[in-house]
């Protein structure tokens, strides 16, 4: 009969490097982020889903790190704020077209909330086709879903926008 | 905010699921999506012994939209759902009550039928179930039985199903002819829990008059309700039909609590506004598809 385990081996490709480790059980995917493989750039707000601030990207999809257990991503591609720069082919990184953004646009203050929003709208943007203007609906939906006490989200959104002209202005060249 | 201490087994199939829930007796919870279930866990609300997690069963991730209506498999995520044009076209309440189920990040990972497990009252899709006049599968180790959404839902966050039991899909009827759907909310922030909800149905007569007008609300009442509107309406012409008065009657029926975000008078208000708003755009779209029939 399948085994009942408080401890398993785990392994994962994070950011695109494979990794391994042996978990508990209980460790939500966020703590086997920060605790397991030190990757403190997924901040872990709420801890119950509400605020978004521990959103990773599983298989390329948005998830709340703090609502899935460690060892249900076993096999599975991971993707933190560590991970949505890009080489530039030349030996060195290119933030994603969001973190550029948010620089640009000043839609950080504290930024504890800041990596849940950029990989939240770096994976919605990557998912829409660039060349059509993006909407307030669709800028509403990528934010709505992730919490700042700082901004009061005019630059947030101004950053997305920002961000998908730029997608758009790469996509035309 | 971490969970208590548990157990964890992924089996890969139904049966295997069954003996270890079986084994590990009262204690033992089905994980599936876990959006709702791990949240209860990491603020000490719920402490299973142990989680059997179904994620590795195959065959639990189909949506099948047939002429009947559609079956949602119990590891169809929200997102799935959401995006299915051919579940939509069977029964559009499906797609229109999932783009309000929580945001984007969290529809990737719930599960439909999770969240009617879940039975929680303010949930959507356990009102679309009531409304459509649904159906679960349920798995157990006697057998397999199709258990009716009245006979299901006995509490807030109690269902029927007492034992090792595996909840395999749910059933949506489809739409009827000369019907259409509305379903709204209002939530303090788009995604978060509705402080009201409604879903309605309107059907017509073959003159264009309303036949019959049915509205189930999320976050009012203890389980989810269906509410007969039609006396308010009936036989009336569908583009002057009086949906105001439909809303009085549904304010007069429910019976929702107060709590922090809103006081049950301001929810009965709730119910009347969006009973009338949304059964005006179930009409008319029961109206253009006649016309397009």
């Amino acid at each position: 009969m399948t085994e009942v385990q408080t401890e398993r081996a785990i392994s994962v490709v994070v950011n695109g490097v494979p990794r391994e480790a042996t978990v508990p059980v209980r460790w939500l995917l966020s703590d086997a982020l920060r605790h397991g493989f030190g990757l403190t750039g997924t901040h872990v707000g709420c801890e119950h889903g509400v605020c978004g601030a521990c959103t990773v990207l599983v298989d390329g999809q948005p998830t709340r790190s703090c609502l899935v257990l460690a060892v249900q991503v076993d096999g599975r591609q991971v993707t933190t704020v560590e991970g949505l720069s890009r080489s530039d082919h030349q030996g060195g990184q290119v933030l994603h077209p969001i973190q550029e953004a948010f620089r640009e646009c000043h839609a950080l203050q504290c930024g504890f909330c800041t990596p849940g929003f950029l990989t939240t709208i770096a994976a919605g943007l990557d998912a829409r086709d660039p060349s059509v203007e993006i909407t307030e609906e669709e800028v509403d939906e990528m934010v709505g879903g992730n919490l700042c006490r700082c901004t009061g989200y005019a630059n947030i959104k101004k950053a997305c926008r920002h961000a998908a002209a730029t997608m758009r202005d790469e996509a035309a060249r | 905010m971490k969970p208590a201490p548990f157990g964890y087994a992924d089996p890969t199939s139904v049966d295997e699921a069954l003996d270890v829930l079986t084994a590990e007796g009262e204690g033992a919870k089905v994980l599936a999506g876990g959006q709702s279930l791990l949240p209860l866990l990491s603020m000490r609300l719920a402490a299973p012994t142990t989680l059997v997690d179904i994620n590795r069963v195959p065959g639990l991730d189909q949506i099948s939209a047939g002429r009947d209506g559609v079956r949602v498999g119990a590891l169809v995520r929200h997102a799935e759902l959401l995006a299915s044009a051919e579940a939509a076209g069977v029964q559009p309440l499906l797609g229109r009550a999932t783009a309000n189920v929580a945001h984007p990040a969290i529809r990737n990972r719930g599960t439909t039928v999770g969240s009617i497990a879940h039975a929680d009252p303010s949930g959507e899709m356990t009102a679309v179930l009531a409304l459509t006049d649904g159906s679960v599968t349920v798995a157990t180790p006697g057998g397999r039985e199709t258990i009716g959404w009245g006979d299901f839902f006995l509490g807030p966050l109690e269902t029927s199903v007492h034992g090792p039991a595996v909840v395999l899909d749910a059933f949506f009827p489809a739409l009827p002819e000369r019907s259409g759907t509305a379903f709204a909310e209002i939530a303090r922030r788009k995604g978060d829990y509705a402080v009201c909800g409604a879903g309605v149905v309107v059907t017509l007569d073959a003159d264009r008059r309303v036949s019959s007008a049915r509205a189930a609300y999320l976050s009012v009442g203890l389980v989810p309700a269906v509410h007969d509107l039609t006396d308010a309406v009936v036989g009336q012409p569908v583009d002057s039909a009086d949906w105001t008065a439909a809303g009085e009657l549904a304010r007069g029926l429910v019976d929702p609590d107060g709590d922090l975000h809103a006081s049950a008078d301001y929810r009965r208000l709730l119910v009347a506004t969006l009973t009338a708003r949304t059964l005006a755009d179930a009409g008319a779209e029961a109206l253009a598809r006649m016309e397009t029939a």
